[in-house]
């Protein structure tokens, strides 16, 4: 046992840091440090300087094109990313529809799509949930018809983030409604351009917009942007949930958001005094310090696991899932009640940047109230929390 | 990176194991709780043959040369058994003071002993009014041309009635809670002046109160530099965190397993309650619970012998806060999970329940943590 | 809307706390203080106080001899009889037994059963649970068997508080099986001396003897002890469920141990200060009181929307549970507060056994067994999860 990172892992470290540093957009760093929204571009941007360098795809192999990262260094990767300051990517490019087309795409496929998802120059999204499929996924209405080469699919997806800035959508639709619900399921991909297709904004509770709902009318799919079989989707759905629950990114987001809430709180006064050092809300900050400590440890043990072969321990995935949702929630509602009164000022038109109305409070207003609103999904979306409990309660306990 | 064993740990960590499955059933347990010692000889002597006694001193004294990960091995296991033998009050922290703080002399004269099982210490360092503070100490030490006399009392000393030597912090110079001025005495149990009442604790353990009333030892008593005690005392007290971390592990994967076994068997209402969702989640954050103390308590005992001082307290501090909140989990809800049955002396999850919270009253709770982390 | 107390009512509180101040026996008051366990003959003595002064039997109608108390009366002497130091008593007679037999009872058990109740000459338990029959009391299975005038009864009944000091039991047995579970179910009164039944002590974690298990081996009953009809036993428990509940709060003995704890941070060290000046700590302790004063004013609320005509409905669940909550919350902070002199924990000692030397302050044995007996409260008397089920199905409509 030894926590201590390899003399060639920390030089790793290093290069990453300075690399992120050099590379970063200002702006866009900017943008991120106080709350704004980034637009369809700035992520484009960001996503495209990952690209140059090889490391847009750092879950892939190295022959299909990824960096050929170690776990470890895929972990301090996305750790010095997000402490670097970047934003989170679309990934679902490259976390969704690579694996899958690497996995069971034709070769065809294989050369349509991946090359650009390489480059970043096209930009995916994700078409799972719909209105009355939640946390019960494969209660999925979204109807796709065979006629002749096409499909012909009919019904809306919901909560599909950043499908305003993407090109393409790799969703669940269902070709037959008999039998078990999980078996008509089937992987379409879909040109979100093609004719019928409408996408309405959703904007959230924190002003933002991040998600969407798509509507599709009588939308026709070519046969050949089926991935697998028909009725095999629910089977690849399943594959894919391994690899996503594997990303402890979530954790480095986090540390950089305390980072931030602490310096929120360096800045905010109380009785004169600095609120940091304010008794109870330092121990208040020390507590999220602490959890977050425990959980980055326990990612690394599911890490030397791996890098050990052992099996991938579901619950520990399910774990870090559910534990990150919890902290990070903690860790936003402690940069809102930094802010006390200033908590309050919320005009979601700036929130979007280019308002040009004289701002209001501190710079780091955004990361206040909208960010502890923003993060209340964290233990909805990607199955709630509730339902990674239900799959630990189920897999792990045999309950 | 790493958390996995080495072949040599994972030996180990399947001798004891097994030593516990053989051992440690809950009746033979009660059994020995409730005897005058409250241990057993017999099982001391096993540990000695075994080479636990050891596991932390360097070969030259007679030991194995284990890492913490070693204790942390054989803490956990304990902690799944609920040992009584005094193997933190004589090995980790007797033996820490002596290993980290003492003489050459008083090593090879300690180490050895402890080792072969023949001689048992504990460390008398809580008085009435210190609660967690480690540099709230009253008792005073007063040089007597080449002796020190000792007076005060000592509180809630693990293992003082089973030791034969007892290091006892007293004061040998400035104010109470002053840093400076504390030094530690090995003293003989039957030295003039020195008593011990001692008594059974919550958990089932043996503590007492240490009464000093003019103790007079040697200079060759003294353990470690005079007035120096402090940092000695607060990295065997580290060391105590990451053994009791382990063992807090040990008996909260011990409550799981028995509750959730509990939640498949009982039945009410027509079925096993584990059917029930609301329970269900229960058990899922008891499992949560217990492995992020898990990964604590590893992280603890990787390390504890950190040569920086603040961040060894500072790691240590973090593990003792997730300890203390995973144990009190597991604790409270093993037993309503189990409701009526976990409430009895005659059932085994009240015991565990009953260590894991003495474990956090134990070298600082939550909040004494919380707050030295915080002010770290 | 007016949270003040009549001049009547603030005068009756004077009263009530004088009297406890001069009649609650010193040697009880300071076991009670200590947490030392108290003997049967203790809680016997209290009770036989309370009942010469008639304010044992707080919730009979004054015809059947209680003390005539409006709600806020009750409350008052319940809190007055808490805050003064006083134990709990062993309330079966009059919380169980009086209303059944009022309400259910013929006339020649009420003539012999009521009068003791209300001297304290005989002390009754509950028998309910069963080894197998605990949040699913419905399936009990201790059976009864008519054999001409007696009913033969066999089984076993579980977590009967104060079993050993009691005479009598209120019994829920099984006299036939029924399609339904709660069907079969009946009442019968069951004299604890009678042959062949046995009461082995159950000791808890904290080292007292509370608890009790009965085994009954072909126990003769007579059929004259059957309260109601054969079968109404399940009605006659949900009646007195429904009786129950109207019982006072038990938030004032939560009050009693919020201002031990209070002494106890006086007199506790940190730091060289005194515990309930250290901010951590301190917090906590505001963090309880502002609590327990939501807790105070919703037990209230609930009070004083009920009325003879108008019991006390599922909302008393939400009293139920948080006041396991409350009772938890204030043990564990004693238990926190004593630091290392939670530790030590001789049974003998607890039990006012020992005459070793006193080891710790004198409220020791406040610190761990207080916190380990507490544990208990969100089990016993339906557990907290069963409350919230009652809550879900019969407030929320879920």
């Amino acid at each position: 046992m030894d926590l201590r990172f390899s003399p060639e892992e920390e030089a790793f470290r290093e290069k990453v840091r300075a690399w992120v540093r050099e590379k970063l957009p200002q702006d866009i760093r900017e943008k991120v440090d106080r709350g704004f929204e980034l637009s369809c571009d700035d992520l484009r941007r960001w996503m495209k300087i990952l690209s140059a360098e090889g490391w847009i795809a750092t879950n892939w192999d190295k022959k299909d094109g990824g960096p050929g990262f170690t776990a470890g260094q895929k972990y301090l990767f996305e750790d010095e990313l997000f402490l670097g300051g970047a934003p989170r990517t679309i990934h679902f490019g490259t976390r969704m529809v690579g694996p899958v087309l690497l996995a069971f795409g034709t070769e065809e496929q294989k050369r349509k799509y991946i090359p650009k998802i390489l480059t970043s120059e096209e930009i995916w999204s994700q078409g799972y949930s719909e209105p009355g499929s939640g946390s019960d996924l494969a209660s999925l209405k979204l109807s796709a018809v065979r006629d002749g080469d096409h499909y012909v699919v009919n019904g809306t997806k919901i909560w599909s983030s950043h499908a305003h800035c993407a090109d393409r959508m790799f969703a669940l639709t269902r070709t037959s409604t008999t039998g078990k619900k999980q078996e008509g399921i089937t992987c379409l991909l879909i040109d979100l351009k093609a004719p019928g297709v409408t996408i309405r904004p959703i904007i959230t509770i924190d002003g933002r917009h991040v998600f969407n709902q798509e509507f599709f009318d009588d939308v026709r799919v070519p046969v050949e942007d089926r991935v697998g079989e028909e009725g095999e989707g629910w089977r690849i759905a399943k594959y894919l949930l391994g690899h996503e629950r594997s990303n402890a990114s979530w954790i480095s987001i986090t540390k950089r958001t305390l980072v931030k809430t602490k310096e929120i709180a360096a800045e905010e006064r109380v009785s004169g005094g600095r609120l940091i050092d304010d008794e109870v809300f330092r121990h208040k900050i020390a507590d999220c310090e602490q959890e977050l400590q425990t959980l980055e440890l326990t990612a690394l043990r599911t890490l030397s696991a791996a890098a050990a072969d052992k099996p991938m321990d579901l619950g520990q995935a399910g774990l870090i899932k559910l534990r990150t949702a919890e902290v990070i929630k903690r860790v936003n509602e402690l940069s809102m009640e930094a802010g006390a009164y200033y908590a309050q000022p919320f005009e979601p038109q700036a929130i979007r940047g280019g308002w040009n109305e004289e701002p209001v409070g501190p710079d780091y207003l955004f990361r206040m109230a909208p960010d502890y609103f923003e993060a209340r999904a964290m233990s909805i979306a990607g199955g709630s929390n509730e339902i990674q409990k239900n799959i630990i309660a189920k897999g792990v306990l045999g309950l | 990176m790493d958390f996995e064993y080495s072949d040599d740990q994972s030996l180990l960590k399947d001798s004891v194991d097994r030593f516990i499955q053989n051992n440690y059933g809950f009746e033979q347990r009660r059994k020995l709780v409730a005897t005058d010692e409250g241990y057993s000889d017999k099982n001391w002597s096993q540990f000695a043959e075994l080479g636990w006694l050891g596991m932390p001193f360097p070969e030259q004294y007679g030991g194995f040369g284990g890492t913490p990960v070693e204790t942390m091995i054989v803490m956990e296991a304990f902690g799944t058994g609920l040992v009584a033998e005094p193997y933190l009050p004589t090995v980790v922290l007797g033996g820490g003071a002596i290993l980290h703080g003492g003489s050459e002399e008083q090593k090879q004269a300690i180490l050895p002993a402890v080792a072969e099982g023949k001689l048992k210490l504990a460390l008398a360092f809580a008085e009435r009014q210190s609660r967690y503070n480690l540099a709230d100490v009253e008792t005073s030490a007063k040089k007597d041309g080449g002796s020190y006399v000792l007076n005060g009392m000592k509180g809630v000393v693990f293992g003082a009635p089973s030791a034969d030597k007892i290091i006892v912090v007293a004061r040998t110079s400035g104010q109470s809670r002053d840093a400076d001025g504390i030094s530690l005495f090995l003293v003989d149990k039957d030295a003039q002046g020195l008593r011990v009442r001692g008594y059974p604790t919550a958990d089932g353990l043996r503590a007492g109160e240490v009464y000093l009333d003019n103790v007079k030892v040697g200079a060759d008593a003294l353990v470690g530099e005079e007035g120096k005690g402090l940092p000695l005392l607060e990295k065997v007290i580290d060391h105590g965190i990451a053994a009791i971390s382990a063992e807090a592990v040990g008996a909260m994967k011990a409550l799981n397993d028995m509750t959730l076994e509990y939640l498949k068997t009982r039945e009410q209402f027509g079925q096993p309650i584990g059917r029930f969702q609301v329970l269900q989640h229960r058990m899922v954050d008891m499992f949560i619970a217990h492995e992020e103390a898990k990964s604590m308590a590893m992280m603890a005992a990787m390390r504890v012998d950190e040569a920086d001082e603040t961040e060894r307290k500072k790691a240590m501090s973090a593990a003792k806060v997730q300890i203390g909140k995973s144990a009190r989990y597991v604790g409270q809800q093993g037993i309503q999970l189990h409701g009526g049955i976990g409430m009895t002396d005659e059932y085994a999850a009240g015991h565990y329940f009953k260590r894991l919270t003495m474990i956090d009253r134990s070298f600082g709770d939550t909040d004494f943590h919380l707050k030295r982390f915080a002010d770290l | 809307m007016d949270l003040r107390f009549t001049p009547e009512e603030q005068a009756f509180r004077k009263e009530v706390r004088e009297w406890v101040a001069a009649n609650l026996p010193r040697d009880i008051k300071e076991k009670v203080d200590r947490g030392i366990e108290l003997t049967c003959d203790d809680f016997s003595r209290w009770m036989r106080i309370l009942s010469e002064r008639g304010w044992i039997a707080t919730n009979w109608p004054k015809e059947a001899g209680g003390p005539g108390l409006n709600i806020a009366q009750k409350y008052i002497l319940e809190e007055e009889i808490f805050l003064g130091g006083a134990p709990r008593t062993v309330h079966f007679g009059t919380r169980m037994v009086g209303p059944v037999l009022l309400r259910y009872g013929t006339e020649e058990q009420k003539k012999k059963y009521l009068p003791k109740i209300l001297t304290s000459e005989e002390i009754w338990c509950q028998g309910y649970s069963e080894p197998g029959a605990g949040s699913d009391l419905a399936s009990l299975k201790t059976s009864a068997v008519r054999d001409g005038d007696h009913y033969v009864v066999n089984g076993t009944k579980i977590w009967t508080s104060y079993a050993h000091c009691a005479d009598r039991m209120f019994a829920l047995v099984r006299t036939s099986v029924e399609p339904k579970k709660q069907d079969g179910i009946t009442v019968l009164l069951i004299d604890l001396k009678l042959p062949g039944l046995t009461v082995r002590p159950i000791i808890t974690i904290d080292g007292r003897h509370h608890f009790n298990q009965e085994f009954f081996d072909n126990v003769r009953v007579p059929v004259e002890d059957r309260v109601g009809e054969e079968g109404q036993g399940w009605a006659i428990a949900k009646y007195l469920l429904g009786h129950e509940r109207s019982n006072g709060s038990g938030v004032s003995m939560i009050k009693w141990r919020a201002t031990k704890l209070r002494e106890m941070a006086s007199k506790e060290r940190a730091d060289g200060e005194r515990l309930e000046n250290e901010p951590a700590f301190r917090r906590k302790i505001a963090e309880l009181e502002s609590d327990l004063r939501a807790l105070e004013l919703t037990s209230l609320r609930v009070l004083a929307s009920a009325s003879a005509d108008k019991p006390i409905g599922p909302e008393a669940s939400v009293l139920k549970f948080r006041m396991a909550c409350m009772q938890q919350a204030v043990t564990e902070l004693m238990m926190e507060a004593g630091a290392y002199y939670a530790h030590p924990l001789d049974r003998e000692a607890l039990r006012g056994q020992s005459n070793a030397e006193q080891v710790g302050p004198d409220y020791q044995f406040r610190m761990a067994p207080e916190y380990f007996q507490m544990r208990g409260t969100s089990i016993a008397g339906g557990s907290n999860e069963i409350q919230k089920n009652i809550i879900a199905k019969r407030v929320l409509g879920l």
